[in-house]
């Protein structure tokens, strides 16, 4: 079942994205506000210091006092004296399902956000606007859950094992079919947590005397992955296709800094949609840049898999493009299923060649087989394979 | 963001609780928990002292943390006792820099790759006397030594507060998924922000949570399960003895044990070959058994190819001796 309609050519619409600019008086009371904040923490340290005021944080203990302070005073300043004065926004705990509208827990503080305090009772029907439950499958209708309380009980929670050695179960090999069939491609491999996919297999398919160019505002769990690989990183501005233009033909005329040989290989890593800026990534236009310079492309589809695209098989279907095009397609279900995890896409050779080489496969835990039957159940329902026309 | 639920609440104070420490922070990932908290103290420039045979977790951990790593031989406290001193001698002759070097040592209470355990009484004089601190992995001894499952320092009768950071995941014992961190609350509302596990990435479905809980108040209510496991490891450790052709590595009340080939025939893909015969052998005959796995060109020190054996206090007695008389057999028949 399709929602709207799909382009079935290239994207032909200009690209419009709207970024306000903030007003210059904004900008300048903001960093007086910072300017402020830092004169007033050095003040409170200096007491704090001479014994003028209380030490509210955790100390060291009185053993271990002459060893190395474990943190340095400067990498604490900005937690101690400015983070501590809002540190009531953040970290707020919930009490049930995070639907539409949630339970929050009401939290007191007595002295200043220092410490935090539960009051016991709860604030009832807050509505959300902060979850990623963009398609409302975290939920607990019973009559949803039903193939996964009995999956529960079939399997039970616990794996205790990796995926090559015992943890692969015929749940596993369910959902990942079911994966390449809901984004068109020839196979997927499936692993326990998002951020470690990322962080695990992209070392797996780049190394040394490799190339990875890399968005300004890519995701903590991507950086880190490619600084694991040790392989090169570039990085182009965002969104900036004429940069990253320049730096292709600047790799590939140059070659590796010192030895000027030809990069094994060149890798772009980007993002379906940006969580910080909330922008959408030019994919022709890379598509066609990637094509002309023979670089491979990473996409990572955290937030976009389920939410953009007339069927919600995400940037790919947005675009018009087929899934041929990127060579790895990332993404996790964290966001638009309900559950947890996250998946590797593209042509068969590249996931076989992951389930032999990725550090997950061969050290961490498999998914849990009730959050697996979670995704089948919500990628059936957007497939329309449940019978239903709620997709 | 508006994930951290109720549930994940009470876990991390009832995991404070049981093991005795000021606070617990709860990781989704069991992999991501020891990675992510080993960067977030350790920074370019500070100094780790690891063992050989930590896992690949560790290792990783270490990789993205950007110390100066110093290896020293496993469970050799007079090597490590060496690499002190020989750091101690560098400090001297620069004192201003050595005064904000952070110094660490992270072992395992039992090490995954060899099923022994560490020294620990001897790793916290050399605490004290060089001043370095301890980073403990309970992954493999949590739930498992002591009188009442809390780890290593139970077995030994340390002070929990000599150790500055016990990390464990819940995926062995607990039979859940994900990892805790616990300690003081000095050391561990550090990882609250700077934990790139903790802030970057979703939390624990509630499911697994209460799975843990759950696995927590068996663990509370029946403290003589531990017994009952410690007694069926010794027994197959003894019952494996005397294979030929096979030796067992690791400590007799260690529930993961290796076997390895005792002449090995010179290259790894053979041997890998050989103990691969034996495990089907087995698995034709009703017992099912794996090689330990690991990446071979990323670990910095490879293991030996080994089965793990693991044992689970739920096997009854009948069947630990099936398993060891069947693995007698297939050793006897195609190792000879």
């Amino acid at each position: 079942q399709k929602n709207g309609v799909s382009n079935g050519t290239l994207y032909k619409k200009t690209f419009i994205e709207h970024f306000e600019q903030a007003p210059m008086y904004v900008a300048v009371l903001t960093f007086l506000g910072f300017g402020v904040g830092t004169v007033f923490g050095y003040l409170r340290d200096f007491m704090r210091a001479w014994g003028l005021e209380k030490r509210n944080i955790a100390a060291e203990r009185e053993q271990q006092k002459d060893f190395v302070p474990l943190y340095q005073d400067f990498e604490n300043f900005y937690t101690r004296n400015l983070y501590m004065r809002i540190r009531d926004n953040w970290n707020r705990p919930i009490c049930s399902v995070p639907g539409p509208q949630f339970d929050l827990m009401e939290r007191v503080t007595d002295d200043y956000n220092w410490t935090f305090r539960f009051t016991g009772r709860t604030i009832k029907n807050v509505i959300n606007m902060g979850s990623y439950n963009y398609l409302g499958f975290a939920e607990t209708d019973v009559n949803a859950l039903k193939t996964v309380t009995i999956e529960l009980e079939k399997y039970g929670t616990g794996i205790c094992s990796t995926r090559q050695e015992m943890g692969t179960l015929d749940k596993h090999v369910e959902l990942e079919k079911l994966v390449a069939k809901f984004l068109g491609v020839e196979d997927a491999m499936v692993f326990g947590m998002g951020f470690a996919t990322n962080s695990m297999n992209i070392p797996a398919l780049v190394g040394k005397g490799c190339l990875i160019l890399s968005d300004e505002l890519n995701h903590t769990s991507l950086v880190l992955g490619a600084r694991l690989s040790g392989a090169t990183i570039r990085i182009f501005k965002h969104n900036n296709m004429q940069n990253l233009e320049k730096l292709l033909r600047d790799a590939i005329i140059y070659g590796q800094p010192r030895s000027r040989r030809a990069w094994r290989k060149i890798i772009i890593l980007v993002e379906g949609i940006y969580s910080m800026e909330g922008s959408i990534v030019r994919l022709p236009e890379l598509v066609s840049l990637k094509k002309k310079y023979k670089a491979y492309l990473y996409l990572d589809e955290a937030h976009s898999i389920g939410a953009v695209g007339a069927t919600g098989r995400g940037v790919v279907e947005y675009f018009g493009m087929s899934p041929d095009d990127v060579d790895v397609l990332m993404g996790t279900f964290t966001k638009s299923f309900g559950a947890a995890g996250g998946y590797i896409a593209g042509k068969k050779d590249l996931v076989d060649f992951l389930r032999t080489h990725s550090h997950s496969a061969v050290y961490a835990t498999s998914m849990c087989p009730p959050v697996a039957e979670q995704i089948i159940r919500a990628m059936k329902c957007l497939m329309g394979l449940d019978g239903t026309t709620q997709g | 963001f508006f994930s951290q639920i109720d549930v994940h609440l009470e876990l991390e104070e009832r995991l404070a609780k049981f093991m005795r420490t000021e606070e617990a922070i709860i990781y989704s990932y069991g992999f991501a928990t020891i990675a992510s908290a080993i960067p977030a103290y350790s920074k370019r420039g500070d100094i780790v002292f690891v063992d050989e045979a930590a896992c690949f977790a560790i290792q990783k951990g270490l990789q993205a943390s950007r110390s100066n790593i110093k290896l020293f031989k496993h469970n050799d406290m007079a090597d490590l006792e060496r690499l002190l001193k020989e750091q101690e001698t560098e400090d001297q002759k620069n004192p201003r820099k050595a005064r904000v070097t952070r110094r660490f040592i992270v072992v395992e209470g039992l090490y995954i790759n060899t099923g022994d355990v560490c020294p620990l009484p001897e790793l916290i004089k050399l605490k004290y006397k060089y001043k370095v601190r301890i980073f403990l992995e309970e992954s493999l001894s949590f739930g498992v030594l002591g009188e009442h499952g809390r780890g290593i320092t139970e077995h030994f009768g340390i002070n929990i507060d000599d150790i500055d950071l016990i990390s464990a995941n819940m995926e062995n014992s607990l039979a859940s998924i994900g990892g805790f961190c616990c300690g003081r609350s000095f050391i561990i509302d550090h990882q609250r922000l700077s934990g790139q596990g903790y802030c970057f990435s979703a939390s624990l479905p509630p499911l697994l949570a209460a799975a843990a809980i759950e696995a927590l108040n068996i663990m509370e209510d029946n403290p003589d399960i531990f017994q009952t496991l410690r007694a069926k490891c010794e027994r197959i450790h003894k019952a494996l003895q005397g294979i030929s052709g096979l030796k067992v590595v690791g400590e007799s009340f260690s529930p993961a044990l290796h076997l390895q080939l005792e002449e090995s025939s010179g290259s790894r893909e053979n041997d890998v070959k050989l103990l691969k015969r034996v495990v089907d052998y087995c698995m034709n005959s009703g017992i099912a058994l794996t090689q330990a796995r690991y990446l071979e060109k990323e670990e910095k020190c490879l293991p030996p190819p080994s089965i793990r054996v693991v044992i689970t206090v739920e096997q009854t007695e009948q069947e630990l001796d099936k398993a060891a008389s069947l693995l007698k057999e297939a050793a006897q028949s195609l190792l000879n």
